[in-house]
């Protein structure tokens, strides 16, 4: 009963936020985008601009990315390799 | 705006996914509503950053006439989308793999029965 | 167990198509910087390549060729391959992960502004990441499914 009052609440606030949230294509504000989009050709030598974001203006979060796929499939081979010695 | 409809889609899918993850019992179907919730982000992030007419933000044979920074899809939201799936599959992969583990152990799925977690 | 391998068409077909599926792989790879793309992407292609064989052959063969230790050295391998280009960057240039290669002999070309049919030598250090970043989901995700190949038989 409780989880369902959450649940409607919830699905409220989400339709709500869908409602009042910006009409789609028609962006508020996009500085930091149209900055990446225009320079990034001359700071990382690279014509993909979402291979320049990733791997250059936000490389700390991919390293970041690595270690949780590292430890993620590091737990499951723990995890299967004791299933499979049985 | 009445007529967001992708993101409508994306209230669909976070429920679709909530309610599978709150009312359901079976662990496998756990699973399948995490992967839907988790789908239901991603496709926001990807329409946020979407622009009226855009192109993808690559340079390499680019069609003429595209108004460089008015007419591309932002960089970011793509950026942060691709990070999210890739996490997303390697969760998939430990969730599935403990599942795994309490079927062998417990002989069942659903979260009820399986009481020792508890204590 | 239910692994046994499956008829005869099934494996020649997968075998015949394993390598080409690998080169599209290395190809989405080594172009991240230029086409849709990248280290992601087809670290998943050539993941999926393994998991045909997987499916084809069945877990125990494909298990003696490349066992998941030896897929998780490869991903090993990428990890540390990712977090020495960002030392060298700190050593080279001002801070860890900056691209110390723009205007170097080696991936250092940069491209002129605006739409241009794109070149293989520039990009500065996202090849190299790229290739370690693909090194490691080909890992990864390979020695995830082959794992759970092995032990999700049907034996209780």
């Amino acid at each position: 009963m409780k989880k369902a009052i959450i649940f409607v609440v919830f699905a409220a606030f989400l339709f709500f936020a869908a409602y009042e949230i910006h009409p789609f294509g028609e962006l508020d504000d996009s500085r930091m985008d149209d900055y990446i989009i225009e320079n990034a050709q001359n700071e990382t030598a690279a014509n993909n601009v979402v291979t320049s974001v990733v791997f250059d203006y936000r490389g700390y979060d991919t390293l970041g990315e690595a270690t949780v796929l590292f430890t993620a499939i590091a737990g499951a081979l723990v995890v299967l390799r004791r299933v499979k010695n049985e | 705006m009445i007529y967001n409809i992708p993101f409508y889609t994306v209230v669909a899918l976070i429920l679709i996914g909530l309610y599978a993850m709150l009312f359901k019992r079976n662990l496998i179907k756990i699973a399948i509503g995490l992967t839907i919730l988790e789908s239901g982000v991603n496709l926001f992030l990807i329409t946020l950053g979407y622009r009226k007419e855009g192109v993808a933000p690559i340079y390499t044979n680019l069609p003429s006439g595209i108004d460089v920074p008015d007419k591309m899809v932002l960089p970011v939201p793509q950026a942060l989308t691709l990070t999210s799936i890739v996490i997303g599959v390697a969760v998939l992969a430990l969730v599935l793999s403990i599942t795994m583990m309490i079927y062998r152990h417990y002989g069942t799925l659903d979260s009820r029965k399986v009481r020792r977690l508890k204590e | 167990m239910s692994e046994e391998r499956m008829s005869v068409i099934v494996t020649t077909i997968a075998s015949l198509l394993f390598p080409f599926i690998f080169i599209f792989s290395f190809y989405v790879i080594m172009h991240g910087h230029l086409t849709p793309g990248g280290g992601f992407q087809g670290g998943a292609i050539g993941a999926s390549a393994i998991v045909m064989l997987i499916v084809a052959y069945g877990a125990r063969e494909v298990y003696k060729k490349a066992s998941d230790e030896k897929l998780s050295i490869f991903e090993s391998v990428g990890g540390l391959l990712f977090v020495l280009v960002g030392i060298l960057g700190f050593i080279l240039a001002a801070s860890f992960l900056s691209n110390f290669l723009v205007g170097e002999p080696i991936f250092g070309n940069i491209p002129p502004f605006g739409s241009n049919p794109g070149e293989l030598n520039s990009g500065g250090i996202l090849p190299l990441l790229n290739i370690a970043v693909g090194m490691k989901v080909i890992g990864g995700l390979a020695s995830v499914v082959l794992i759970m190949a092995l032990a999700g038989g049907e034996k209780k």
